[in-house]
C-alpha cells in the first residue's frame, strides 16, 4: 500500500522534520518502495515467535547508586549554540507563549 | 626491498620500536607525509591532528626508551599510529558522525574504546568519513565530501566506515576503528582488500560511540592483517560498567589463540594441518543468483583452499537468510529515529534560527542539519513505530529477528547425540555480492544500496561476530571472504582466518596509488 503525500508530511511533523515540498515529492514513493519490500515479512507466520528486542545474554542490570563527581557544567555546555550569560543554564526560544 | 614505514603493520611496527630500529616520531611522519601525498585523491580523513600526534609520538618514544632500558614489556600499542571514524567520540577532537548537525561538536570526554586505546599508548593521526551517522554502504552519504576506493578512484570504498577502510587500504595509518550496524566494517574491509573485524555484540563498550541503532551497533576494527585485528580486539574488548549492554566476561588471548594453542588438543590434530578438526558451514542462502559471477568463483576457491589447510566442510541451511534485509531496515531505522531525537538544536553545536518559535527552530535545524538518507531512515523508523503500524512492522521485524538468530543457533548447535550431525565451528560466505560499485551508481535508488549490504545484515541482527578477510580479485577489484562463528567465539574465527591468510598472500597486495 503506497503512502500519500499527506501520511509522509504527517509522519515528518512527528519526527519534527522539516521538508521541503521536493523533499516530500521524492521520499513519498522511496519509502513506499521500501516498505513495499518490508511487507514480505509477512509471509512468515511468527504467532508464536516471541520478538528479539536485543541479543545481549543480559537481564536487568543493577547497580548501586553511589554518589561520584560527574561530567562538569562548563564541558556540559561547551557545545551548546546558546546559553545564558552565567554560563549555567542551556537556552532555548520560549516554549510557553505569552497568553495575556 | 626497504619497505616504507607507512606500510607497516601494526605488529612489524612494534617488532621495529621494540629493537629501537625506528622510533614512533619516525613512523608517525611517515603516515602523516604519507596522508599529504595520497588523501587529496582519496579522501579519507575529515581531520587530521598532525601536531597532537607528533606531540603523541615524542612522548611514546621517551616511554619506549624508558621500556628498553629497564627490559620491561611496554603497552601493547605504544607509538602506534591510528585513525579512528568520527563516529567515536574523541576529547578535545571534532566528531562529526559525517553530519552537518554535529559539524561544531567537539566531545567533552573520550569514548571507552578510546580511553582503552590511549591507555595502550596508540597515536591519533585523525578522524575518517564515513556515511552520516554510519547510515550507508559507500560513503557518499557523508555531509563532507566522498572517499574514493584506493584500488579504483572511480569507485566507492563501501560504508559506512569508508574513510576507516581507505586509510588502512592506502597506508594513510597503521590501523583504524569503525563501527559496524549492519556491516560497516566487514563491507568496506572486503571492497579495499583488508581485514574488518566485527566483535559479539556485548564484547565491546559503545559507550561514547554516537549511537545509530542501538540493539545493533558495534565497534570494530579495520587492519592490515588477521593477527593485528587480534591485537586490537584484545585492547579495545571487555565489560564496561558505563555500558548497560556491555557483558562482564573474560577477554582471552586473542593473539595467542591465531595458531591454535589455547584450543583443545582433539581440534589440533596430528596431521600438522592447521585447520584439522574445524568443521566449515557454507551457507546455500549466500550463494544465490545475482551474485556477480567472478566473487562467487573466488569465494569458492577460498572455501576450497579451507579444505586443503584441513578444514571439513559441510552445507548448512540459514532459511531466513532472505528476510534479514527488510527486518534490517525496520529495526535499524526506527531505533535510529529514537536515537537522533536528541538532535534538537540546544546540545550539540548547530542550530537553524529561522524562527523565534521553539518547535520550529527544532523543525528548520533537523530539517537542515541532517542529509537525505538520514531523513529517510527516520521517516522509515517513525512510522514503523507509529501508532497502528507498529504491530505490522516493527514487531513483526523483531519477531523475525528471533529466526534469523534461531537459524545461527541452530547451525552452530554443538550435538552431542552421535547419530545426529553436529553443528558447524564457523561459516563462510562472501562478504558482498559484487566488487566495489561505481561512485553515483546507486545514490538514487535507496533500495539497491541497502541489498549492498545483503550478506552482511543477519550477523548483526544475530549478534554473533564476523571477520572479513582478503580473498582474491575480480578485474583487479578486491573481494572480501566473511566468516562468522557463535557468541563471543572470536578465538575461533580469528584461528580459521588466520590459517587461510598465512596460506594466501592476498594481504600483501597493494594499491597502486
Amino acid at each position: 500500500m503506497p503512502l500519500t503525500r499527506a501520511q509522509v508530511q504527517h509522519i515528518a511533523e512527528l519526527a519534527k522534520l522539516k521538508l521541503t515540498e521536493e523533499e516530500i515529492e521524492r521520499m513519498t514513493p522511496q519509502l513506499s518502495a521500501i516498505l513495499d519490500h518490508a511487507a514480505r515479512l509477512q509471509e512468515l507466520d511468527t504467532e508464536a515467535i516471541p520478538p528479539t528486542a536485543s541479543v545481549a545474554p543480559l537481564q536487568n542490570v543493577m547497580r548501586d547508586d553511589q554518589v561520584a563527581p560527574s561530567m562538569p557544567r562548563e564541558d556540559a555546555l561547551a557545545n551548546a549554540p546558546d546559553k545564558d550569560e552565567r554560563g549555567e543554564f542551556f537556552r532555548v526560544r520560549a516554549i510557553l507563549k505569552d497568553e495575556g | 626491498m626497504i619497505m616504507e614505514l607507512y606500510a607497516l603493520t601494526v605488529h612489524e611496527a612494534r617488532a621495529r620500536l621494540e629493537k629501537g630500529e625506528i622510533s614512533s616520531v619516525d613512523l608517525t611522519r611517515a603516515v602523516l607525509d604519507r596522508i599529504d601525498a595520497v588523501d587529496a585523491r582519496v579522501n579519507a580523513y575529515l581531520t587530521v591532528v598532525a601536531e597532537r600526534a607528533l606531540g603523541q609520538a615524542r612522548q611514546a618514544d621517551a616511554r619506549w626508551a624508558a621500556h628498553r632500558r629497564d627490559k620491561s614489556t611496554a603497552p601493547a600499542l605504544l607509538g602506534i599510529p591510528m585513525a579512528i571514524k568520527d563516529e567515536i567520540c574523541t576529547r578535545g577532537v571534532r566528531t562529526t558522525a559525517g553530519s552537518k548537525i554535529l559539524g561544531k561538536f567537539v566531545p567533552p570526554y573520550d569514548a571507552t574504546v578510546m580511553e582503552k586505546l590511549n591507555a595502550a599508548g596508540a597515536i591519533l593521526i585523525g578522524k575518517t568519513n564515513q556515511d552520516e551517522f554510519a547510515m550507508g554502504s559507500s560513503t557518499e552519504n557523508s555531509r563532507y565530501f566522498v572517499t574514493h576506493n584506493p584500488w579504483d578512484l572511480d569507485r566507492v570504498p563501501g560504508g559506512s566506515s569508508g574513510g576507516s577502510a581507505a586509510a588502512v587500504a592506502a597506508d594513510e595509518t597503521l590501523f583504524a576503528l569503525g563501527t559496524d550496524t549492519g556491516g560497516s566494517v566487514r563491507q568496506p574491509a572486503g571492497l579495499t582488500n583488508i581485514v574488518g573485524l566485527r566483535p559479539t555484540y556485548g564484547r565491546v563498550s559503545r559507550f561514547g560511540v554516537i549511537a545509530f541503532a542501538s540493539s545493533l551497533d558495534q565497534v570494530g576494527s579495520l587492519t592490515k592483517d588477521v593477527r593485528d585485528a587480534a591485537t586490537i580486539l584484545g585492547v579495545i574488548a571487555g565489560y564496561d560498567a558505563r555500558e548497560a549492554t556491555s557483558v562482564n566476561r573474560p577477554v582471552p588471548d586473542y593473539v595467542g589463540a591465531l595458531d591454535g594453542q589455547s584450543h583443545p588438543a582433539e581440534e589440533r590434530g596430528t596431521s600438522g594441518l592447521p585447520l584439522q578438526g574445524v568443521c566449515v558451514g557454507v551457507p546455500r542462502e549466500y550463494f544465490i543468483e545475482g551474485m556477480q559471477p567472478g566473487v562467487d568463483a573466488v569465494v569458492r576457491a577460498a572455501i576450497r583452499q579451507l579444505e586443503s589447510l584441513g578444514a571439513t566442510t559441510q552445507e548448512v541451511s540459514l532459511p531466513h537468510t532472505d528476510y534479514s534485509l527488510p527486518t534490517y531496515y525496520l529495526i535499524a531505522p526506527a531505533e535510529a529515529s529514537a536515537n537522533l531525537a536528541r538532535y534538537d538544536g540546544v546540545k550539540y553545536g548547530y542550530r537553524l534560527e529561522e524562527s523565534d518559535e521553539m518547535w520550529e527552530v527544532m523543525r528548520a535545524t533537523r530539517g537542515d542539519g541532517f542529509g537525505a538518507e538520514v531523513k529517510r531512515r527516520i521517516m522509515l523508523g517513525t512510522y514503523a513505530l507509529s501508532a497502528g503500524y507498529y504491530d505490522a512492522y516493527y514487531l513483526k521485524a523483531q519477531k523475525v529477528r528471533t529466526l534469523i538468530k534461531q537459524d545461527f543457533d541452530q547451525a552452530f548447535a554443538q550435538v552431542e547425540d552421535p547419530e545426529h550431525t553436529s553443528g558447524v565451528d564457523v561459516i563462510v560466505a562472501p562478504t558482498s555480492p559484487s566488487v566495489a560499485f561505481k561512485i553515483g551508481e546507486k545514490v538514487n535508488d535507496p533500495l539497491q544500496m541497502y541489498l549492498a549490504d545483503v550478506f552482511t545484515l543477519a550477523q548483526a541482527l544475530a549478534g554473533i561476530p564476523a571477520i572479513s578477510i582478503p580473498c582474491g580479485f575480480v578485474d583487479g577489484l578486491p573481494v572480501g571472504l566473511q566468516l562468522m562463528g557463535r557468541a563471543f567465539d572470536e578465538e575461533r574465527v580469528l584461528r580459521v582466518a588466520y590459517a587461510y591468510e598465512q596460506a594466501t598472500d592476498w594481504r600483501t597486495r597493494k594499491p597502486a596509488l
